[in-house]
């Protein structure tokens, strides 16, 4: 069966997905806190043309007891830390929206974007544990229906201060002294239900005009962004979020534990949960790198998403499997690209050129 | 006995001090400026580049300020990327203690200081106005004498934070399956923060990055003397220098602290020429870009608080006085003067004793670069203001990006280097080894 060609991210967390995956990962505990650990995986999702890597956040330790990874750095600026060492592979951090300022969440993705040449991403999450609320102590933890409703806020009006200059509006005029003209810069005058911002940005727009904005689309209240990623664990509940965002590129997420033969891949699982019992979110894949090549175009034709977010069990074993032998077989099958096509992540994803709202001539 | 001289590299704002009419200046945002500008300070042996941090456009009379340079990018974001391109560089930043909140500030510093190895600092500064708040949720809520009563606990309380791994914390035991043993504890409950729970990072290289504290004020200075490691001040004379240092460093005692336990760095221009009289020329045609008559005449409305849009820059300051009941006419721009007429009639008075027209007054009161001269008379006055106690050591701010420092790593810093006040190599890795 000749498939579309699938979009694929790669989640870099920690040691892996699997809980257990510390213990037997290659990796140091303590590299977990170096960017050097996230810069050679995202080296190896690049050498393998993935779109993008993901890095999780929260603003609460992770729970779970001593027998798990616990503390994390900050996604954006990890992500950023890497940007300037690799050229091509998307970059798309979690970032929060309940605590934190829209307007600094705005500048801070926009220079990504511009510290990576136009591979920034966000994946906008809200925060509704108490422990988080906690950390504040400004408000309370909202409902999961005003944290998905606050989402949708923060992501339009960190789009509108994107847009909030033009492309054009530095001019650098040394005859008149003007820096910049200043009819291209706007007021955003945005007033929502949960906060208000006046704007203009302080950051110039950036590169890729809007950075990719991402969302999970599994609660009933969440609204789209340019890309939705669906944890839903079964096909048919993976169809039906595809079919609720029309306008958006839908990825599914995967787990994944891989080995050269089927019963190799039971035993791994077998074992990491032997360490620590796992139910992992959304698709769950055990098996060879052979037979991952074969579902995935299936899974995206019966179901109608745009591609995967692949969440390997150990880091480094199951994207060494993923990116030498998934994503060869996957091209083989024309289910891939061979290369990048473009420069910015827009691109990647085939997102098109972002229009300023703002802009008098469409498109600039 | 001879003092080691310690340099930052301040990245040039959006000021007038930036010259950008110039045709060797380039971008105020690509990273390749950062990145040119972190690497020339590396090559120097610079202990830190510095990073202001931008929460709102200026705005003079209702409108965008588009006579400076304008934007400018996330501050954390780019010292993040800055680790990847650097290996030995302090990377400091400013972040309001206004419009963040300690449990992020706290995560972010931890996370560049994690990044680059132990190399981040932290420049606390306040921000009261609630023009500046219309970005923010929290909008301005703060009173003005209440703004270092939060800075201090806030301070404070980002330090609790740091602190909150205890050594030991993380075990890393595969065999036996501990990750990590009550990671992150912690309470504070203060006048202006009440919070709890778990830190998300492990204790970073520098267990405490270092803290710069910015401000002249005597509640600024206590600030410094009781909690920072850097103070950052204006400069001026050297006597003025000498007076400021004095002060701030007998402070110290109260809070058990050593001399050498707090380092005054002023920012300071610069301008170098071939011979002395060259660089007083080159001095002199920067001022004329960087005091245009647009910006001379806003300038003086931002003190008068009156439309003078209709005064001749070359001719003498208005007769009329400020209007202190007015609404500012300029939002953003720093203000050191608070008392308005008293500032007009110190500029009326030095206009008349030099004869200074509105630009050439302007110039003088705001533009006057502090270190001209060649390489050789540059080096031994900066080396003066250091031995004589005016100074630990400078912020260079140059007037040109991304380029602006070449020059004076290329010429100055060897000058330095010969006389025996200034490193050669890098000792250690962390910020805090350089420093102190």
């Amino acid at each position: 069966m000749v498939s579309a060609e699938l979009h694929l991210g790669v989640a870099i967390d920690g040691a892996g997905f699997h809980p257990a995956a510390w213990r037997v990962s290659a990796a140091e505990p303590a590299a977990l806190f170096t960017s050097g650990h996230y810069l050679k995986y995202a080296k190896q999702a690049e050498a393998a043309s993935l779109d993008f890597v993901t890095l999780d956040d929260s603003l609460a330790l992770q729970s779970g007891g001593e027998g798990v990874v616990r503390g994390r750095l900050d996604a954006l600026l990890t992500l950023s830390a890497i940007a300037p060492a690799t050229s091509r592979i998307g970059l798309v951090p979690t970032v929060t929206t309940t605590h934190t300022e829209p307007f600094h969440v705005s500048t801070s993705v926009a220079t990504l974007d511009y510290a990576s040449g136009g591979r920034a991403g966000v994946l906008a999450v809200p925060s509704l544990t108490d422990a988080e609320a906690a950390h504040f102590g400004r408000r309370r933890a909202p409902s999961p229906q005003d944290g998905e409703a606050e989402t949708a806020e923060v992501l339009d009006v960190i789009t509108r201060l994107w847009d909030s200059w033009e492309d054009d509006a530095i001019i650098r005029d040394a005859a008149t002294g003007r820096f910049i003209d200043r009819e291209k810069l706007h007021y955003v005058d945005f007033e929502g239900r949960f906060f208000s911002v006046k704007g203009p940005s302080i950051t110039p727009r950036p590169p890729q005009g809007h950075p990719v904005t991402a969302v999970y689309g599994d609660s009933p209240h969440a609204v789209g962004a340019d890309l939705v990623i669906t944890r839903a664990d079964h096909l048919d509940a993976v169809r039906a979020a595809a079919a609720r965002f029309p306008g958006a590129k839908v990825l599914a997420t995967v787990s994944i534990v891989l080995a050269e033969t089927e019963q190799g891949a039971r035993d791994r699982q077998h074992e990491l949960d032997a360490l620590v019992p796992f139910e992992p979110v959304g698709l769950s894949f055990v098996g060879t790198p052979a037979q991952l090549a074969a579902e995935l175009p299936r899974w995206a034709a019966e179901t109608g998403v745009a591609g995967f977010h692949l969440r390997p069990a150990v880091l480094p074993d199951d994207l060494d499997l993923l990116a030498g032998e998934v994503v060869p077989a996957l091209r083989a099958a024309g289910a891939f690209r061979d290369g990048y096509r473009g420069e910015t992540l827009r691109d990647h994803l085939g997102l098109g050129r972002a229009v300023n709202a703002y802009a008098v001539t469409p498109g600039a | 006995m001879t003092k080691q001289i310690k340099l930052a590299a301040h990245f040039p704002g959006v000021n007038n001090t930036t010259v950008w009419s110039d045709p060797a200046s380039g971008s105020q945002i690509d990273f390749a400026s950062f990145e040119h500008l972190a690497r020339t300070a590396e090559r120097g042996k610079f202990d830190f580049l510095f990073l202001a941090e931008g929460l709102r456009l200026r705005e003079h009379a209702g409108k965008i300020l588009d006579s400076d340079v304008v934007g400018r990018p996330n501050t954390t974001t780019v010292l993040a990327a800055l680790s990847a391109v650097t290996t030995h560089l302090g990377l400091a930043g400013t972040l309001s203690s206004t419009f963040n909140e300690p449990y992020e500030v706290a995560r972010q510093v931890a996370s560049i200081d994690h990044l680059s190895g132990g190399r981040a600092a932290w420049n606390v500064v306040t921000s009261p106005d609630a023009w500046t708040g219309k970005n923010f949720r929290r909008g301005g809520f703060l009173k003005r004498e209440d703004r270092y009563a939060r800075a201090e606990e806030f301070l404070a309380t980002v330090r609790e934070l740091w602190d909150s791994w205890q050594p030991g914390t993380l075990v890393g035991d595969k065999e036996n399956g501990v990750f990590a043993r009550d990671p992150g504890k912690f309470v504070h409950s203060g006048q202006q923060f009440d919070i709890h729970g778990e830190f998300t990072l492990p204790r970073t290289p520098q267990g405490q990055p270092i803290v710069i504290q910015a401000g002249d004020s005597d509640e600024g200075r206590e600030f410094a003397a009781k909690a920072a490691d850097v103070i950052f001040s204006r400069h001026g004379s050297l006597e003025d220098g000498q007076a400021f240092f004095h002060d701030v460093k007998r402070r110290l005692a109260a809070y058990g602290r050593e001399y050498g336990e707090l380092l005054i760095m002023p920012a300071a221009t610069f301008v170098l020429g071939d011979t002395d009289a060259e660089a007083e020329e080159h001095a002199r045609e920067i001022r004329l870009q960087q005091v245009r008559p647009a910006t001379a005449i806003q300038f003086l409305e931002q003190v008068w608080s009156r439309d003078l849009s209709g005064y001749d820059v070359d001719g003498p300051l208005p007769e009329v006085d400020p209007d202190p009941d007015a609404e500012p006419l300029t939002w953003g721009r720093v203000r050191h003067e608070k008392d308005q007429l008293a500032l007009a009639r110190k500029w009326r008075a030095l206009a008349e004793e030099k004869k200074l027209s509105i630009r050439e007054l302007v110039i003088e009161a705001t533009a006057r670069q502090q270190f001209v001269g060649t390489p050789s008379t540059v080096a031994s006055t900066i080396d003066e203001y250091v031995q004589s106690d005016a100074a630990d050591g400078f912020v260079l701010v140059p007037h040109l990006t991304p380029g602006g420092l070449d020059e004076f790593v290329d010429k100055v810093v060897p000058l330095l280097q010969e006389r025996g006040v200034f490193r050669t190599e890098y000792a250690g890795t962390t910020l805090r080894e350089q420093l102190f």
